[in-house]
């Protein structure tokens, strides 16, 4: 991806000296809080950042749908089937806009298929976990996409203009997302029986710790962060972030009547904010580096999508030509 | 991106590699309502304009953002060279007589 985006454009083409002058006015434009568009010169290393980011964020989405798509045909009445669609549906709209988003910095859909097929990119280590239950779908909404809120709310404010484009799409629509799963929480926690409460405070027994991992490893461990920080990529911190979700959270956990499995959880009037257990980073590695309980079956199906669909791919292609030539004959 | 000449649309894109089999990328303008012009809001893939416009209804108007659709092969726009915006643009950074704020008229008749 690195060598791709350096052949893009002849603005890529200059010597080191004007790339020093090139990139001290590029810094000065992110100090002053501009935006960055496609076609204006922007560090190799800026570009590699963005690319590898926003196809990560691409990737997570789509990947994302697997999961859901799950409960599709289980989902327990109609209404809950069309909310659930909707939702799956947004989810593959969100991986489009951000594809788009990242081809604009030179690298073809193609090619970051490619790399997500054979394993060298990585997504959202969250949708690594199977939804064992229907509650699953409702605390998916409220702590996966809460997570991804609190995560993308800051990057609408991105340097890089079209992620930060697709961002404020993708945040007016996934504020629908975490509602209507609280709200289906909600439903069976305060109307439901007994088994069914127990059947939601499984599903958050067993989605807490990886939702918090959605932030990514502390502080200390993303020698990242602080470029991407000076760059207006990233504009809060990952435990930044994390505290806030903690924050957001136990007051909804309350008021839905569930408890958040972490023994350590409580409100620290010192610092006003929750403090919270130690995360299992060896899980997140484990299951960042291919080797969470769904890694394979999640890539495989991807895989099988791409492969299977091959022929319609092509299909569609061979018509339109065949459809204009028959234009430029009539 | 066999073009490296190719800085003639906004997306940063070269579309014109017919050998590829990727389909064509596309801009989609939506009118979000009737009597309000077109206004670009993305791009997609997709093999000839009638599945670029079926795909710009899934991917872009989900909920009611439009009552009508363009779909442009991205090849098809010529865009401004960023390097050329102080040539182009600046000039009229000193033009401040081309607005209406510019006339200090008497409170009597400044609503004209």
């Amino acid at each position: 991806m690195y060598t791709q985006a350096l052949s893009i454009g002849p603005q890529n083409a200059s010597t080191p000296a004007e790339d020093g002058a090139l990139e001290a006015a590029f810094d000065a434009r992110i100090l002053e809080g501009e935006f960055i568009e496609p076609k204006d010169w922007m560090p190799a290393h800026y570009r590699k950042t963005l690319v590898r980011q926003i196809s990560q964020h691409a990737h997570s989405e789509i990947v994302g749908m697997l999961p859901e798509g799950n409960w599709i045909s289980r989902a327990p009445t109609l209404k809950r089937k069309a909310i659930l669609l909707a939702k799956v549906q947004d989810e593959a709209g969100h991986g489009l806009y951000l594809y788009s988003a990242a081809e604009t910095l030179g690298t073809s859909r193609d090619q970051m298929l490619d790399a997500l097929h054979t394993g060298k990119a990585k997504y959202s280590s969250i949708f690594n976990y199977p939804t064992l239950s229907w509650a699953d779908v409702g605390v998916i909404g409220w702590l996966v996409d809460g997570a991804a809120i609190m995560n993308q709310v800051p990057l609408c404010r991105c340097s890089y203009a079209p992620y930060a484009r697709a961002m404020i799409r993708v945040c007016r629509e996934e504020s629908f997302h975490q509602r209507q799963g609280y709200e289906s929480l909600l439903t069976m926690m305060k109307q439901g029986t007994g088994a069914q409460r127990a059947m939601v405070q499984d599903a958050v027994n067993r989605w807490w710790w990886p939702s918090l991992m959605m932030f990514g490893p502390e502080d200390k461990d993303s020698p990242n962060s602080e470029q991407s920080i000076r760059w207006g990529i990233k504009r809060i911190t990952n435990d930044q972030l994390r505290q806030k979700f903690v924050d957001a959270c136990v007051p909804q956990a309350e008021l839905l009547g569930v408890t958040l499995p972490d023994p350590d959880l409580k409100w620290n009037a010192e610092r006003e904010a929750h403090d919270f257990g130690r995360i299992d980073w060896d899980e997140f590695w484990r299951v960042i580096n291919g080797d969470g309980p769904c890694n394979r079956e999640r890539l495989a199906a991807r895989v099988k999508a791409w492969d299977d669909g091959a022929w319609v791919r092509e299909a569609a292609l061979a018509y339109a030509r065949k459809q204009a030539l028959k234009e430029q004959a009539a | 991106m066999s073009d490296a000449t190719n800085t003639s649309n906004d997306t940063g894109n070269d579309t014109s590699k017919d050998t590829s089999k990727e389909w064509p990328l596309w801009e989609v303008f939506v009118r979000s309502k009737a009597g309000l012009d077109h206004k670009h809001c993305g791009s997609l893939h997709a093999a000839d304009a009638t599945m670029a416009l079926q795909l710009a209804r899934e991917v872009y108007t989900r909920r009611q953002e439009g009552v009508s659709l363009w779909v442009v092969p991205s090849s098809a726009i010529t865009a401004s060279d960023p390097g050329d915006k102080p040539m182009l643009f600046d000039p009229m950074a000193d033009k401040i007589y081309r607005h209406p704020t510019f006339y200090v008229l008497p409170k009597a008749v400044d609503h004209m």
